[in-house]
């Protein structure tokens, strides 16, 4: 069925099945390729993207709940402080593989963007679900503190 | 021209070089490396569109735009490892290059120019190997291209080039001053030097420093190229029903209903399954859900993982194992020993698990086959594709793209995931492209694992209170067996199933290692350190036990036993100094150390950790590497606390288990991942080398288990000699 939605700032019409997730409808009828697939369960993160400012597991939400929401993906978000966050996993070299970071990005920005100042149980706590199978977790904790500092300043 | 080794393109003969032609069963082949003009028939993807059209390709390797950008084209797969970034250094270096000049692109897959320098005319990624076999060979080209950019700047200004400097990209003579986009045109009609003068590594520059990664802004705002991004007019999605257990086969299969699912295009039988063909993922799942097959399982594996661990344990109590390694008289010292110890140790099946799950892009047309994948074997996977589709290899060209991890899973021998796609592009008579995916499910039950194994570890020690004797017989299946490969196994022994244990490194006058084949239907493939993952963790845990045993500290005794390896020796000095290892660290915490040489780099990790109850608190992991010459000491310590933390959790958690010969654990809800609280706090230190450079994607994985419990031992007095640790001290 046809369903307009609104991918970062913009309005797409997509004519898919109501139940398709979102992650898969972003990757094939949106062409927006930079959230993963990793699990098809909301365990890995991969697919994090955000709906109406608030983190989402993009594989798990079929795409008519995002009807009349607004959806954000890696390629759009551009608060200040998703802009803190890429400065600082470009800064410390974050990436290894890469594959889960659009995730761990979304995940990190909708952080800052409610706690500008995160405690490391703080950062344990949001980034719980973000899987790295290449252990980036180290580099991800001092790139979240080092983004928040530089909002700081 | 395959004939003949050129020693300038062997760094170091002892990185084992006669291991990797063992491993592929290639001894006595060799491969030319390319410093010659490349072809334009077999020119690398012109993706990079920073590489302009004027762009002259100086060799194989070193390719310079007409906008000042160099392009170092790379034959290995990057998966996280750094590969865009070390390669590029090493050119950069050589050619006197501004680090922001660097671009990276990947090779096409030619096993003549891009084989691996170790391995012979094979194009692959593996072993930790990609900068080690690349370092003169990359050097040389390096070398060659800047000398023909001083050729065509000694031309153009009627100078010797000998008075020519090079520095930061710009090449200069007096006043006079080119970039190396100025000369481009004019050095691609230049002669390539044949022995270029390389540089003395005491004016290294670049090497040594730390460089940005050049894949890190592609990688942070969702542009970088996975395979599963891969799109092409008109594609298909394919998914592929399995059997549900190995060994199984298609009895019968109804399609109707899967055909009727809106999207579904095509339900085609492969030689691995059966293929669901739809317009989209979703479309192929649902399709895939209303497929209705019997599979005949007769001949299939039906054990489960107590049955297999049962089994392992009846060879080694009842069976005379191969001789993997035998010093002295082992017996004779068993007997004339004052005390003896015998441990049993068990490790499991583990998942590769990685992020992105396995996957491939098939484009077939009349005389050709493109593939877009993330492979470690580009070239035997080429062989594979050539193989289905009656193609010459030469007409299958493979796109490689960035992989979201692999851990050894995209080097398959037989090529499964590709073949996959290929079969079933085939099997749609090629009318449009296919992209073949796999689901997480797909990805843990389809196979690979790291073999499960079996081990039983004796010692011996004398009145005198040293180790007169040591006994390691392993139960494993090997990993070359029924491979194209398996040439390579040497009197039964498959030198990836006692790597780590045969060459041990202490001075033990009475040594014996052998091996019992095991043989399953499951299939087992390389991860992550290979065999080190589990002799590393049987030998340094067993070896601390034993130290303790006789009194002695774990650290100090190990020191004295490696007085034959200095190497070794320097990263557990750095390790154990730097981690203030015998300080008193209070109730319920322990210091664990282990050291291990893998891939031709020593590692020594110390562990600390804090046990209350059943719950283990990893607090900081200690890690001193010496890998020759550090290329890009960020991009080490990265594939050190990287290698630490997979090491970890397949430590603490992972563990694939098969019930009546079916996986159990299908996805990250069962089968699960280190998080980021369970991280602990890792510091890597560098023991300083004028070595050739040597593997470290690898290393940093086997010292972490047995450090873990020789900590956990000195917390609790509790030795652990099963993995995973899982909950075994709340009982």
């Amino acid at each position: 069925m046809a369903l307009e939605l609104e991918v970062n700032g913009q309005r797409v019409t997509v004519d898919v099945p109501d139940d398709k997730p979102l992650l898969w409808v972003l990757r094939e009828d949106v062409g927006l390729t930079g959230t993963k697939f990793g699990c098809g369960i909301a365990q890995c993160g991969a697919c994090t993207v955000h709906i109406d400012g608030s983190p989402a597991r993009a594989c798990v939400t079929p795409v008519s709940r995002v009807a009349g929401k607004s959806v954000t993906t890696v390629e759009g978000v551009g608060s200040r402080e998703a802009m803190a966050v890429r400065n600082a996993w470009r800064e410390l070299d974050v990436v290894q593989c890469g594959y889960c970071q659009s995730g761990q990005m979304m995940s990190a920005t909708a952080l800052l963007e409610s706690n500008p100042a995160p405690s490391d149980a703080d950062i344990d706590q949001a980034m719980r679900g973000n899987l790295c199978r290449c252990a980036t977790y180290q580099r991800i904790r001092a790139a979240i503190h080092r983004a928040a500092d530089s909002l700081e300043a | 021209m395959l004939d003949k080794i050129d020693p300038r393109f062997l760094p170091r003969p002892a990185l084992s070089r006669r291991r990797f032609l063992e491993v592929i069963g290639l001894s006595g082949a060799g491969f030319m490396v390319g410093c010659g003009p490349a072809a334009d028939d077999a020119a690398p993807d012109s993706t990079d569109p920073a590489a302009g059209p004027a762009a002259a390709d100086l060799n194989h390797f070193v390719r310079i735009g007409a906008d000042n950008t160099v392009t170092v084209i790379i034959k290995h797969l990057d998966k996280g490892q750094g590969v865009t970034t070390g390669l590029p250094t090493i050119v950069a270096e050589e050619l006197d290059a501004d680090w922001s000049q660097m671009r990276h692109e990947f090779a096409p897959a030619d096993a003549a120019r891009y084989g691996h320098g170790f391995f012979g005319p094979l194009q692959m990624t593996g072993g930790s190997s990609s900068v080690a076999n690349s370092w003169m060979q990359l050097r040389n080209a390096a070398a060659a291209a800047r000398a023909m950019l001083v050729g065509a700047a000694a031309s153009r200004w009627g100078v010797p080039a000998a008075e020519i400097s090079v520095s930061g990209g710009i090449v200069s003579h007096g006043g006079q001053s080119a970039t190396f986009g100025e000369l481009a045109a004019a050095a691609a009609d230049i002669e390539p030097p044949a022995e270029p003068a390389l540089k003395d590594p005491a004016e290294f520059t670049l090497i040594g420093t730390r460089l940005p990664r050049l894949d890190s802004a592609a990688k942070t705002d969702g542009s970088a190229q996975f395979t599963l991004d891969v799109s092409r007019p008109g594609m298909l999605t394919a998914v592929v029903a399995r059997p549900p257990k190995f060994g199984a086969r298609i009895a019968s299969f109804d399609a109707r209903k899967a055909l009727e699912v809106p999207g579904v295009t095509d339900v085609v039988e492969i030689p691995r399954g059966i293929a669901v063909v739809a317009s989209s993922v979703w479309s192929a799942l649902a399709g895939r859900d209303a497929l209705d097959v019997d599979w005949a399982d007769d001949d299939a594996e039906q054990r489960g993982s107590s049955r297999l661990f049962a089994d392992f344990k009846h060879a080694v109590d009842n069976e005379a194992p191969l001789t993997a390694r035998a010093d002295g008289d082992t017996d004779a010292a068993f007997a004339a020993a004052a005390t003896t110890l015998r441990r049993e140790f068990r490790l499991p099946f583990l998942a590769h698990a990685t992020m992105e799950p396995m996957d491939c892009v098939v484009e077939l047309s009349g005389n050709a086959c493109d593939i877009w994948t993330g492979s470690q074997m580009q070239t035997t996977d080429q062989m594979a594709a050539a193989g289905i589709t009656g193609l010459l290899p030469e007409q299958v060209r493979i796109h490689t793209q960035f992989a979201g991890g692999s851990f050894g899973r995209r080097a398959a021998p037989n090529s499964d995931y590709v073949a996959e796609a290929v079969m079933t592009a085939k099997a749609i008579g090629g009318r449009a492209p296919v992209k073949l995916v796999w689901t997480r499910e797909d990805d843990m039950r389809a196979g690979f694992y790291r073999p499960m194994s079996y081990h039983v570890l004796e010692g011996a020690v004398d009145e005198a209170g040293n180790i007169s004797a040591w006994r390691h017989r392993t139960a494993v299946q090997s990993l070359l067996a029924g491979t194209p490969f398996q040439g390579a196994i040497q009197d039964g022994v498959d030198s990836s199933s006692v790597e780590g244990a045969r060459n041990l490194p202490y001075r033990i006058d009475n040594l014996f290692v052998g091996v019992h084949n095991m043989e399953s239907k499951i299939p087992v493939l390389w991860w992550r350190s290979v065999g080190h993952t589990q002799n590393a963790f049987v030998t340094e845990a067993f070896i601390d036990e034993l130290a303790v045993a006789a009194g002695r500290d774990p650290y100090e005794h190990r020191r004295e036993l490696l007085a034959d390896h200095p190497r070794h020796r320097a990263v557990l000095d750095l390790a154990a100094e730097r981690s203030g290892w015998g300080e008193e660290l209070g109730p319920n915490r322990g210091r664990g150390i282990a050291v291990h040489e893998s891939f031709g780099t020593l590692v020594a990790e110390v562990v600390d950790v804090t046990v209350n109850g059943g719950k283990i608190s990893v607090d900081r992991v200690v890690c001193a590497v010496d890998c020759g010459i550090a290329i890009n000491p960020d991009v080490i310590r990265a594939q050190m606390e990287g290698g630490i933390g997979q090491a970890l959790s397949a430590a603490l958690r992972e563990e694939v288990t098969l019930e009546d010969g079916r996986i159990r654990e299908d996805n990250f809800d069962q089968y699960q991942p280190l998080r980021i609280d369970e991280m602990p706090t890792v510091e890597v230190h560098f023991v300083a080398s004028a070595e050739p450079p040597s593997g470290v994607g690898e290393p940093g994985v086997p010292p972490l288990a047995p450090a873990l419990v020789n900590a956990i031992a000195a917390a609790t007095g509790k030795r652990l000699y099963r993995l995973p640790i899982g909950d075994q001290l709340e009982s």
